[in-house]
């Protein structure tokens, strides 16, 4: 690991103070909560901030749920959303992306703000033996266009990055219209989180919106009964433990067996957590039957751009928003 | 008292150690004023160091010493090959002078007080080259003949073999399969990563190393460094996993030992996982034409297989992928050609059932494919072409119980009730598919020696510089040598992993029960016999209490001639069951059943560990395991233990099981044993692809079984 | 490819990725920058820091980079939490922390003070095997034994935890411990036998 200076503030203000700044490369002080991504990165010299601010015991970690819908403090834990009754009741889809994340040790150590600010498991990313990668290393080049990319994302790409946004949870929510609490010295904003993470474009190493000395202090989702009718579908190589390969989010609200309204949104595929509209649109008013389903799917694919290997996911991704929908609308 | 302890599941003596933490491994025996070593490896696939500035990292904090090319002492590297270094080339050399050959080559050492300091400090080398063309694309080779072909046992083999009239009969055969398989490249990947700790005392030098082999890693340290092998002494009693990582010395042991060296100080070395992807070798890319023909029948009538693998450019490793094709069917026309890719990688090495997993992959899934053809069930199949003897070396074998795996898997399994129709077998969504494959490998039998040494007190301390990577060497040898003394197991302690210990082979290739168990048995014996006579006494007890000092024996054992005159290999059968969701891609194993005829068995608890262990690593093989070669520049993108999927608890299969079929070898060595842990590992990715097949009707002939390949 | 068969565009990324001719290609460990090379020298200020490991407070100098396994495996020599790829993606390392299952890999040392921390060597009862510690050598639920520890520490907080209802359960809720021996269906036996123990959920 790069030095650095460990900064353990006693209060909020203090560490906004160090106007640290997550989720892009080049900054010299980042923050650090549950460490399980900073750690790796750390360790593996992809990030070398001269300075650590730990959030540790800074932020809220209560998860509260009332008649306007969920509230998660940043620092709750994986493994808190995860097991919370009533978020297994009435957002299912939030505790099946959890369940399917990680390992239970780094569910207990992960908070909500780090999950959503976590890197994009880009191989290359990740290798600093790799001196071509925009991401790291800004004007470098991209090393995953034209070489190994079964990892990489094909949707929302740009010339200048195609790295897969890794976060299972981070679906789910932007399926359930959720928003993202952030404070910095100045005062509170909300932002959504759909809008949220940034397209690579030509600055992927800028991955969110957020400002220097900002941090998440909650996510929250809207109330909504379709959060009840929801499910959270992943595919992988192995049978758990593995980053998706695709992952499905949806959420129904269903009138007998008609759509009503529906969300969908897909992991694995997407530069950022990535809402299908389309396919809401399509699937709204029709049936579960397996043909309107696809037709439906089919839409996922508007845009979408493989690079060789990656290619399989462009016709994964809307099998797996069909099998995920016919899982939700089988719900009670 | 029972004293017979070979064939009962006795618990692991080293058990308690491994369950408190108190086990200790290669990097765990701190020493007083040690420093820590991180090496900096080159970013290039070839060329040249054309600058290197460690100035930077000598000003870091807490650094002793950087060595690179420039600064490091010329070693005199004099010649030694062990039996597990490739027999044509020449061993890497480290920091002797500017020329790189491969992505991740050691080209500086940095040793500091502290890990933390000594990684940063590496990270502040700063290193210029002038590349060269490279090669590294594996499909864009010439693979070219190699010199000479060696299983892992030391066989020496032709490359290429031929009986009969191959091309003639496969032209006239009224049945036929011609196809490719392709086999990537997969790494060991060890949980313990691989460490060493090295300290001098004026010219002598103490290693504690991860290794297979003390006595080798010693003799070849020796040579590096040009100093007398009695001078090195290689201390490794517990091995934490290797699967063949751990056979050759790699460069880091060289490093540690420079460094230690330089610094005049301890120095430990521990690579990290990315490490691990670049240095201590992995199991080639292998691609293979199999091409087989057969009489309406079923009887074999050619068998042609061709494969090359790649190797790097310094070395010829080449390894056994043909063997099995040459016997392991009764067929009078044969032609096996073994071919090697040069490329700018580190050298291959024996991992897991080298060989036998890869070439047992081509030879199997072809088996079934020409059992699709003919309408035959695949069993029915491999009865039908089963040998009466090795028809390539003209030998009988010294046991081969293929048939009574086949019955007994089969049986188990309920292979009866299988429709042989592909895509019959439904569970809701999922798509059902049962297949089999035939494993077998081949059984050595090396020279080991062992002390026994009976103390008053009616204790035996019992040695032979043997290692444990995991199958159980301190326990079977414990109740081999207790047997054989006649003692409870209590008062029998075996000690392993210490060059001061007799001579032992290698830890590999499945030879450590039937040679080093061998020396023990005979060691024991003498002993027993020597106290009894020395004592004038009918009871050991007795006798050594009146000897009042210790008795001692020593035995090397030597193979005979029963290699020229048997064909000698362990033989089994896997059948899998496989889910296979039609939709998203994914398979899942639900049933693994094995049956081996593993000659004698010594543990059964021991022994159905490592046979599940195999299993599970075939798994990995079949359907996830891929190390990824970027071919633009050899690097691995892939290098760590997240985006290299390797088997997880939920990828177990709720039903697994081991069946030992009674199996008298009296020829293969003095105890009747064969070992397990290669051949579990083989016939398991054919089975399961196999089974892929049965359940979807296509054919997956390049590994893994990714979800990608069964949309 | 070999080298001369490569687009330009690739020429261009290779000779990058590669370092070829330009400066800066360090390398395993990052391409540093010249800024970062000139603050190599400055030492990070070595942090003080109270650790509370299986009952006993240890007070240790520490860098600041120090991992929580590295601070117990280089400086308090426990060295029963192994270390597998200090990266999260093994669980040999694995903890409990106030309790829970963490990777101390993952941790840096300076913030875990005020946690208690048992790693296996905190498992036992002094010369008495925890439960599970004993399924494991009686069900043989490993071979090399370097993922043990962190087997039994997940294996512990699995069966505290209520996730040791059934072998599926188990096998779930274990999967961020890998075994490449393949001990598995060996250690779900063992974790089934000790959640049926009545002490099991005691220890640890
Ligand atoms: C082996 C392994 C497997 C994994 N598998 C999965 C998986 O399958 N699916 C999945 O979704 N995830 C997976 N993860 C990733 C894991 O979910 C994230 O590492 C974790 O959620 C990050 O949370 P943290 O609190 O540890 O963040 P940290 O590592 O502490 O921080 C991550 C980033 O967030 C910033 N940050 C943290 N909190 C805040 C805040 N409140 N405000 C502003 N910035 C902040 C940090 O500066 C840093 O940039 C895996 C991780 C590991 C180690
Ligand atoms: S895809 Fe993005 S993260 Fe990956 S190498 Fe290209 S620029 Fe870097
Ligand atoms: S060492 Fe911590 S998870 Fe591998
Ligand atoms: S026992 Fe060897 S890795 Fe699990």
């Amino acid at each position: 690991m790069h030095p650095f200076t460990l900064e353990r503030p006693r209060d909020l203000p203090a560490a906004l103070a160090f106007g640290a700044q997550a989720g892009r490369n080049d900054a010299p002080a980042e923050y650090i909560a549950g460490g399980t991504d900073m750690v790796q990165l750390l360790q593996e010299y992809v990030r070398r901030p001269d300075r650590l601010i730990s959030l540790a015991g800074l932020l809220d970690n209560r998860v509260e749920i009332g008649p306007q819908g969920l509230r998660l403090g940043a620092a709750a834990t994986m493994a808190d959303v995860a097991a919370h009754p009533r978020i297994i009741e009435q957002f299912p889809v939030i505790s099946e992306a959890l369940l399917n994340s990680a390992s239970p040790q780094v569910r207990n150590q992960a908070t909500m703000g780090g999950n959503l600010l976590q890197r994009t498991r880009c191989p290359y990313f990740r290798d600093v033996g790799y001196a071509a990668c925009n991401k790291r290393a800004p004007g470098s080049g991209c090393a995953a266009v034209g070489g190994e990319n079964r990892w990489h994302a094909v949707l929302g790409t740009s010339e200048h990055c195609i790295a897969a946004n890794p976060s299972d949870l981070a679906v789910a929510l932007v399926a359930l219209g959720a928003s993202v609490e952030v404070r910095r010295a100045g005062g509170d904003r909300t932002v959504p989180l759909a809008e949220f993470h940034r397209l690579p474009g030509d600055a992927p190493h800028l991955e969110t919106v957020l400002e220097p000395g900002e941090v998440i202090t909650a996510i929250t989702v809207p109330a909504s009964p379709m959060a009840r009718r929801s499910h959270y579908l992943k595919v992988r190589d192995r049978a758990s433990f593995e980053f998706a390969v695709v992952s499905a989010a949806v959420a129904l609200d269903m009138d007998g067996g008609t759509i009503r309204q529906a969300r969908v949104a897909l992991g694995g595929v997407g530069t950022k957590p990535w809402r299908v509209p389309r396919v809401e649109a399509a699937l709204a008013g029709g049936g579960l039957d397996p043909a309107a389903l696809r037709r439906a799917a089919a839409l996922a694919a508007d845009g979408a751009q493989g690079r060789g290997h990656n290619d399989f996911k462009i016709e994964l991704m809307q099998r797996a928003i069909v099998r995920a929908v016919e899982i939700a609308g089988a719900r009670a | 008292m029972t004293t017979a302890f070979i064939g009962q599941p006795v618990s692991r003596v080293d058990g308690r150690q491994k369950v408190t933490g108190a086990a200790r491994y290669a990097a765990e025996f701190d020493l007083p004023r040690q420093a820590h070593g991180a090496i900096v490896r080159s970013t290039v696939a070839n060329g040249r160091i054309a600058s290197i500035d460690s100035a930077a990292a000598e000003r870091g904090p807490g650094v002793v010493a950087v060595l690179t090319h420039r600064n490091a002492p010329r070693l005199p590297y004099s010649p030694h090959k062990g039996a597990v270094d490739p027999q044509v080339g020449e061993r890497l050399h480290v920091l002797q002078d500017d020329r790189v050959s491969h992505q991740g080559q050691p080209i500086a050492l940095v040793i500091a007080d502290t890990v933390e300091q000594a990684r940063h400090a590496a990270a502040l080398v700063r290193v210029t080259y002038t590349p060269e063309s490279w090669t590294t694309d594996i499909t864009r080779v010439a693979p070219v003949q190699p010199t000479q072909q060696k299983t892992d046992q030391g066989e020496v083999r032709p490359p290429a073999t031929r009986r009969g009239d191959p091309e003639g009969a496969l032209a006239s055969a009224e049945v036929k399969v011609e196809q490719t398989y392709i086999h990537p490249r997969e790494n060991h990947n060890p949980i313990e990563m691989h460490a060493t700790i090295a300290a001098w005392d004026g010219d002598r030098l103490t290693l504690w190393d991860k290794t297979q082999w003390v006595h080798n890693t010693a003799e070849e340290i020796a040579a590096v460094f040009g100093i007398p092998a009695q001078n090195v002494r290689v201390i490794s009693p517990f091995v934490g996993g290797a699967f063949g990582s751990s056979l050759r010395t790699w460069p880091h042991v060289t490093l540690a030992a420079l460094g230690a060296r330089a610094a005049g100080r301890p120095v430990k070395v521990m690579l990290s996982r990315r490490e691990m992807y670049y240095g201590v070798g992995y199991r080639p890319h292998t691609v293979q034409q199999v091409a087989l023909g057969a009489s309406r029948d079923g009887r074999l009538a050619a068998i042609m297989h061709d494969g090359y693998q790649e190797t790097s450019t310094y070395e010829e490793f080449s390894e056994a992928l043909l063997n099995a094709s040459r016997f392991l069917y009764s067929c009078p026309n044969v032609d096996t050609r073994h071919r090697l890719a040069r490329m700018n990688v580190h050298t291959p090495t024996y991992m897991r059932a080298p060989g036998e997993a890869s070439g047992v992959f081509a030879l199997e899934s072809a088996m079934d494919e020409l059992a699709v053809a003919l309408n035959m069930d695949p069993v029915e199949l491999r009865l039908l072409n089963e040998p009466e003897r090795d028809e390539f070396k003209k030998l009988p074998f010294s046991s081969r119980s293929t048939r009574a795996c086949y019955r007994a898997a089969a049986e188990r399994f309920g292979w009866s009730r299988r429709s042989a129709q592909p895509r019959s077998m439904r569970d809701g969504r999922l798509l059902i598919g049962w297949g089999m494959a035939t494993a077998t490998y081949p059984m050595n039998f090396a020279p080991a020696s062992a002390m026994a040494r009976l103390l008053p007190d009616g204790t035996a301390e019992v040695t032979s510089a043997a290692s444990d990577m995991g199958p159980g060497t301190w326990t079977s040898m414990t109740q081999v040598a207790a047997e054989a003394l006649g003692l409870p197991i209590e008062r029998v302690k075996f000690v392993l992993g210490d060059t001061r210990l007799p001579n032992a082979p290698v830890h590999g290739g499945s030879l450590t029960m039937a040679s080093v168990g061998s020396a023990v048995q005979a060691a024991c014996r003498k002993a027993r016999e020597d106290a009894l006579a020395r004592g004038g006494a009918n009871d050991l007890l007795e006798a050594v209490r009146r000897i009042g000092q210790p008795v001692e024996a020593s035995v090397d054992t030597n193979p005979g001639d029963e290699s020229q005159r048997f064909s000698m290999h362990a033989f089994g059968a896997v059948f899998v069951e496989v889910a296979v969701d039609p939709d998203l891609g994914e398979t899942r194993v639900r049933s693994m059943v094995g049956a081996y005829g593993a000659g004698r068995i010594v543990n059964p608890k021991l022994t159905r560990s490592q046979c599940i262990g195999g299993m599970i690593g075939g798994i990995g093989m079949a359907l996830m395991e891929h190390a990824v070669l970027d071919a633009r520049n050899g690097r691995v993108p892939n290098a760590n233990l997240a985006e290299y999927p390797v088997p997880v608890h939920a990828d177990t299969p709720p039903v697994m099981e081991a069946i030992f079929v009674e199996e008298h070898d009296l020829h293969v060595n003095p105890l009747g044993v064969k070992g397990v842990g290669e051949i579990a590992m083989v016939g398991v990715a054919p089975a399961i692809t196999n089974a892929i097949f049965h359940a979807t009707g296509k054919r997956i002939r390049e590994l893994p079984a990714t979800p990608d390949k069964l949309l | 490819m070999s080298s001369d068969e490569i687009t330009r565009r690739e020429v261009l990324v290779l000779t990058a990725a590669t370092g070829g001719l330009l400066a800066g290609g360090q390398l395993m460990w990052g391409p540093v920058s010249p800024a970062a090379a000139q603050d190599a020298a400055s030492t990070p200020t070595p942090l003080e820091v109270m650790l509370r490991i299986n009952g006993k407070e240890h007070r240790l100098t520490l860098d600041p980079r120090t991992t929580l396994l590295d601070a117990v495996r280089e400086h308090l020599h426990l060295t029963g939490s192994k270390k597998g790829c200090g990266l999260g993606q093994c669980g040999a390392c694995t903890v409990l922390m106030d309790g829970k299952r963490v990777k101390s890999c993952l941790s840096l040392a300076a913030l875990m003070e005020g946690r208690e921390i048992t790693t296996i060597e905190g498992l036992a009862q002094g010369e008495v095997l925890h439960p599970l510690q004993a399924a494991f050598i009686e069900r043989d639920a490993f071979q090399c034994g370097y993922c043990t520890s962190g087997q039994i520490m997940a294996g512990v907080a699995c069966i505290n935890e209520g996730h040791a209802g059934s072998p599926e359960e188990i096998r779930e809720w274990m999967s961020g411990n890998l075994c490449r021996c393949g001990a598995y269906d060996h250690i779900v036996a063992a974790i089934q036998d000790a959640a049926a123990a009545p002490s099991a959920t005691q220890g640890g």
